[in-house]
């Protein structure tokens, strides 16, 4: 592994996205855009969309990485590039590395933004405060990213790479509380939710909601998700293959 | 004289049960330029594929400077042009070579000159600024050769670098090889074209993942007394039919 070789690859992913503008923009705009407007889906019900609001704070970050990066790690799957670079002393792990650093900084940017409209403009209301707000949504989009780089390498083409939204992350978020408290889903479908990453991001975000002070519990939740997202990359770059 | 690639019994089954290699034994001289022919789907790609390392080896070896094919010190001594276009589309291509450069661990210090050295080579140095998606066909085969050349490896390996240029483009780019070889470079260049085939050192003939000729194109015609490689290759390929 090189950090120079690391470096160079984050900035080379965000080169592209820089060459990209209009991706950039949507990236920037879909997550505040979404907010708002359920901002007034529920326009009468302030306490509900408080609640609701800085959950999909997590979960659009979270499904927006996981589709770009897996779109875009499967195009250099399939372009050649990642055949070529195999060749070259580039280490599996710079490359892997490289991506997440990259999308991490993007997913960063991203929780500041819908971050800063939702508790600035729309005015919810989230005990704990922004900073732990947008630090959960961090860790969210890391866990997209990471995710994405992962389930890239199971998709030979795009159309299966997009349709893994959907049937890996759906089921998620279907059973990670948002709709309904989890003790009240059927037995088997809590099983399912305690080993689901999504589910911990969830409850991060549920805490901050709801706690002044920043708990163990969150510390607790927060470290779940990111281990998620660290084993990602590790079963990420052993998805690569020197020899194939 | 040196060997560049020594192949034993070389066997590789792609897929779990297609033998794209058949026992394949053969010896590449050094500093010269090897080219690879046959029809397609011979399994040019999948020899050029079991020398730069990228393949599981059924059976046999694969030595590239007495070293194991793939081997990670060989990895800086040799250059590998795909046969996809291997460039980013969405970087210019003065961002594309860069980035080759620092994972190819050239010195930082002459990254500028070198990116500019192989895009002279290639006659590409007026669009260094360009982004990759908007050049023309030719154009990005060019950026993707360039890449090949950076550092300027002991041992170049191209499958079918002109495919699809022009004829002007392919006559300067068969000077460019010479003159790689010339300077003590090794080219292993696979082909479809006949006429290119004519100004290799050697040649390499494959069909059915067998090798069917290895010599160079003058003994290969005299062989076979036929006026041009293309009915040499004819000839050959019939026989074994």
């Amino acid at each position: 592994m090189s950090i120079r070789k690391t470096l160079a690859t984050t900035a080379r992913v965000m080169s592209q996205l820089r060459h990209d503008p209009r991706t950039l923009a949507l990236l920037f705009l879909i997550p505040p855009v979404l907010i708002t407007i359920l901002k007034f889906v529920f326009q009468d019900e302030k306490h509900t969309f408080d609640h609701i609001a800085p959950l999909l704070l997590g979960i659009f970050p979270m499904i927006m990485m996981f589709l770009i990066t897996s779109i875009v790690t499967l195009r250099e799957r399939t372009s050649g590039t990642l055949d070529r670079l195999m060749t070259t002393p580039m280490s599996k792990l710079d490359f892997i590395l490289g991506y997440a650093i990259a999308f991490s900084l993007l997913g960063f940017l991203q929780a500041i933004v819908t971050g800063v409209v939702m508790l600035g403009l729309l005015q919810v209301t989230v005990m704990g405060g922004a900073i732990p707000t947008i630090i959960g949504a961090v860790f969210a989009s890391f866990l997209g990213t990471t995710l994405g780089l992962f389930i890239s390498a199971f998709a030979r083409s795009e159309f299966q790479a997009v349709q893994f939204m959907p049937a890996f992350i759906f089921p998620q978020i279907l059973t990670c509380g948002l709709f309904i408290t989890r003790s009240q889903m059927a037995r088997p479908l809590q099983w399912f939710a305690d080993v689901m990453p999504l589910t911990y991001s969830t409850d991060a975000m549920k805490r901050v909601t709801e706690n002044p002070m920043w708990t163990t519990t969150l510390t607790r939740d927060l470290v779940v998700v990111g281990t998620f997202g660290i084993l990602a990359l590790i079963l990420g770059s052993a998805t690569i293959r020197r020899r194939e | 004289m040196e060997t560049a690639v020594k192949i034993k019994n070389l066997t590789i089954v792609l897929g779990g049960n297609f033998k794209a290699l058949k026992n394949i034994n053969i010896e590449l001289p050094a500093h010269k330029m090897i080219g690879v022919i046959g029809p397609s789907g011979a399994g040019k790609t999948t020899l050029i594929r079991s020398i730069v390392g990228r393949l599981h080896i059924t059976s046999g070896s694969v030595m590239v400077f007495n070293q194991p094919a793939g081997f990670p010190a060989l990895r800086k001594q040799m250059s590998y042009m795909t046969q996809e276009l291997s460039v980013y589309p969405d970087l210019t291509v003065r961002e594309n070579l860069k980035y080759f450069e620092v994972m190819t661990e050239q010195p930082r210090k002459k990254l500028k000159e070198s990116v500019i050295n192989a895009l002279e080579a290639v006659d590409m140095i007026d669009k260094i600024d360009n982004l990759v998606s908007s050049l023309s066909g030719g154009e990005k085969q060019r950026v993707s050769l360039a890449i090949a050349l950076i550092g300027s490896p002991k041992i170049l390996v191209l499958d079918e670098p002109t495919v699809g240029l022009d004829p002007v483009l392919r006559e300067s780019l068969w000077k460019l090889f010479a003159r790689l070889a010339n300077d003590g470079h090794s080219l292993i260049i696979t082909s479809h074209s006949m006429d290119e085939a004519e100004r290799c050192d050697d040649l390499v003939l494959i069909r059915d993942g067998r090798i069917i000729a290895h010599s160079s194109p003058k003994e290969l015609r005299q062989q076979t007394e036929s006026r041009t490689i293309e009915q040499s290759f004819l000839k050959l390929v019939g026989e074994k039919r």
